[in-house]
């Protein structure tokens, strides 16, 4: 196995040919390790990787590197994510260093949400470089072995590198552009934002499909169910770049008191189900925000367990 | 040119509120044209602190004067006699404006009235928008003509971001997507590919990073 260019479990149970799944976790609101561990258990077993948000909106929480090393003592894999808004260029490669000393495998780039939105909206941000150069890199210290400034890494970092895509933010010509940039710069996977309009969907991998993209890199579709309503109206509204149809908003409607839920959970299987099939797609990404107790039962009914040993 | 927002009255009297004689000192250059500090601006303030002071049961005693520019120890020196006469100097020009001032009479305090903003220019009749942050290194040909280090608000230089819908920035339905602009405009030029290839890091130390800035022209040094 020595052409992986991390090791980690995700690259293996892709480059293995099988349909990838991961989860999502944010870091607690505070040092609170047991309640951490406590969400973290839901996922073992049931994804490939499980992804550590990085002060996710822009509200503060445990650092994405703490978090994740935590979740591997755990024996669930971390995705660390890493946004741009934080940190300058300095910050970024000693994090890279530290987190691939600790044995964490997998890194998503990110440009992070602006903090207008978030906790603390008085702050500065950084933006030293932006996610594509930061894939870049992430690349450039792996496969290299040198800094940003070209000198040399006593040990370079071994990382699975991501990316993320919104095949609904505009404008929507771009997007498989900007896809392709990424994969460019040194993307090995990409995970893309949660998944509601199919049929966008469905034209946007066509072109991902017919421009070839695919083929050098892995991308796994955004799925998160909705608990509620009011949940998918508050997303289709209020998050820029997030595209929820009337037609499910409805259908959430018909289901009935008490039964959104579960009628949220089933659209999410019918995605799945589709992605299964869908040319260039390999695998999912499950973000089930503030849902990880109902993991097992949707990976269990997606068909997606038991996840590959590789 | 510089824009600037007048500070709120209340701030100003504050700053003033141990003062019964104060000079307001305008600027004819660039808060003249975005009318925030010129010549009609010093009036008005003028009025207002007079008035406000007033209700206090006080008496304030203002004089006005503005001039050609606050940026130059030329013109600065032609307040020299007069400037000691006051409690305190309200300067109505950019931020640049008072610090010369302070500089150049370091017995007086002088108190700015305006907050400064940006670099940039008007898009409709008293409207004022960003264009340049003045990074040092002007890249604005590679994007179509339009910055998006000022004008993206995440500096992206391989933009847009996923946050961009309906032609807006994530953060504000008042805020423009440059990216989405500069991909428009590439698109409807044919020249897409322009955009295509990955733009490595820019180096700030040419911007306020890297320290404050200094522009020498040898040939006019003395
Ligand atoms: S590239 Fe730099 S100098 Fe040019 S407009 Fe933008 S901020 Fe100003
Ligand atoms: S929405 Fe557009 S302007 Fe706003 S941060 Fe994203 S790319 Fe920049």
């Amino acid at each position: 196995m020595s052409d992986l260019k991390s090791g980690s479990n995700l690259e293996k149970v892709l480059k293995a040919g099988h349909f990838a799944f991961t989860g999502e976790c944010g870091p607690p609101k505070g040092a609170n390790v047991e309640h951490l561990k406590e969400k973290v258990a839901h996922l073992k077993g049931m994804v490939d990787a499980v992804n550590v948000t990085d002060n996710q909106t822009a509200v503060v929480r445990m650092s994405s590197w703490a978090a994740s090393t935590i979740m591997l003592q755990e024996g669930v894999e971390p995705n660390f994510q890493m946004v741009c808004r934080d940190r300058n260029r300095l910050a970024m490669m000693s994090d890279i260093l530290g987190v691939s000393a600790m044995g964490i495998r997998n890194m998503l780039c990110l440009s992070g949400d602006h903090q207008r939105f978030g906790n603390h909206p008085q702050s500065k941000n950084v933006y030293d470089i932006d996610s594509m150069q930061l894939i870049a890199l992430a690349k450039k210290m792996r496969d290299e072995g040198r800094f940003l400034n070209d000198e040399e890494i006593d040990v370079p970092p071994r990382l699975f590198i991501g990316a993320a895509a919104n095949p609904f933010a505009e404008p929507h010509e771009f997007r498989p552009y900007r896809l392709a940039k990424k994969v460019e710069a040194g993307a090995d996977f990409i995970q893309t934002q949660c998944i509601y309009n199919m049929d966008r969907f469905r034209a946007f991998m066509k072109r991902v499909v017919d421009m070839g993209i695919h083929e050098k890199c892995s991308i796994l579709a955004g799925v998160t169910p909705m608990k509620s309503v009011g949940m998918a109206k508050y997303m289709g509204k209020m998050v820029p770049g997030m595209d929820v149809p009337d037609e499910l908003i409805q259908r959430l409607q018909g289901a009935g008191k008490g039964k959104v839920a579960e009628e949220g959970i089933r659209f999410a299987l019918e995605q799945i189900e589709e992605f299964r099939e869908m040319e260039g797609v390999a695998g999912v990404h499950l973000m089930a925000i503030e849902w990880e107790h109902r993991v097992p039962e949707i990976a269990e009914r997606a068909g997606m367990l038991p996840r590959p040993r590789v | 040119m510089i824009i600037a927002d007048r500070k709120p009255l209340a701030e100003l009297l504050e700053m003033i509120q141990d003062c019964d004689r104060i000079l307001i000192l305008g600027c004819k250059g660039c808060v003249t044209v975005c009318n925030v500090g010129g010549a009609k601006e010093v009036g008005i303030l003028a009025s207002a602190l007079k008035i406000a002071r007033k209700k206090e049961g006080r008496t304030l005693e203002v004089d006005e004067r503005t001039l050609e520019r606050q940026c130059d120890p030329e013109y600065i020196e032609q307040v020299k006699n007069e400037v000691g006469d006051y409690d305190a100097v309200i300067s109505m020009a950019c931020g640049v404006g008072p610090q010369f001032l302070s500089t150049a009479y370091p017995e007086q305090r002088f108190y700015p009235a305006v907050n400064t903003t940006s670099f940039g220019g008007a898009v409709q009749h008293g409207v004022w928008e960003e264009r340049c942050a003045g990074c040092g290194q002007c890249v604005i040909h590679y994007f179509g003509g339009m910055c998006p280090i000022a004008r993206c608000s995440k500096s992206l230089l391989n933009g847009p971001c996923g946050g961009s819908a309906g032609g807006k920035c994530e953060i504000s339905k008042d805020v423009d997507c440059i990216w989405d602009m500069i991909v428009r405009k590439k698109t409807e030029q044919g020249r897409l590919e322009d955009l295509l290839d990955v733009k490595p890091p820019k180096s700030w130390d040419t911007a306020r990073d890297g320290g404050p800035r200094r522009s020498v022209r040898e040939e006019l040094v003395q």
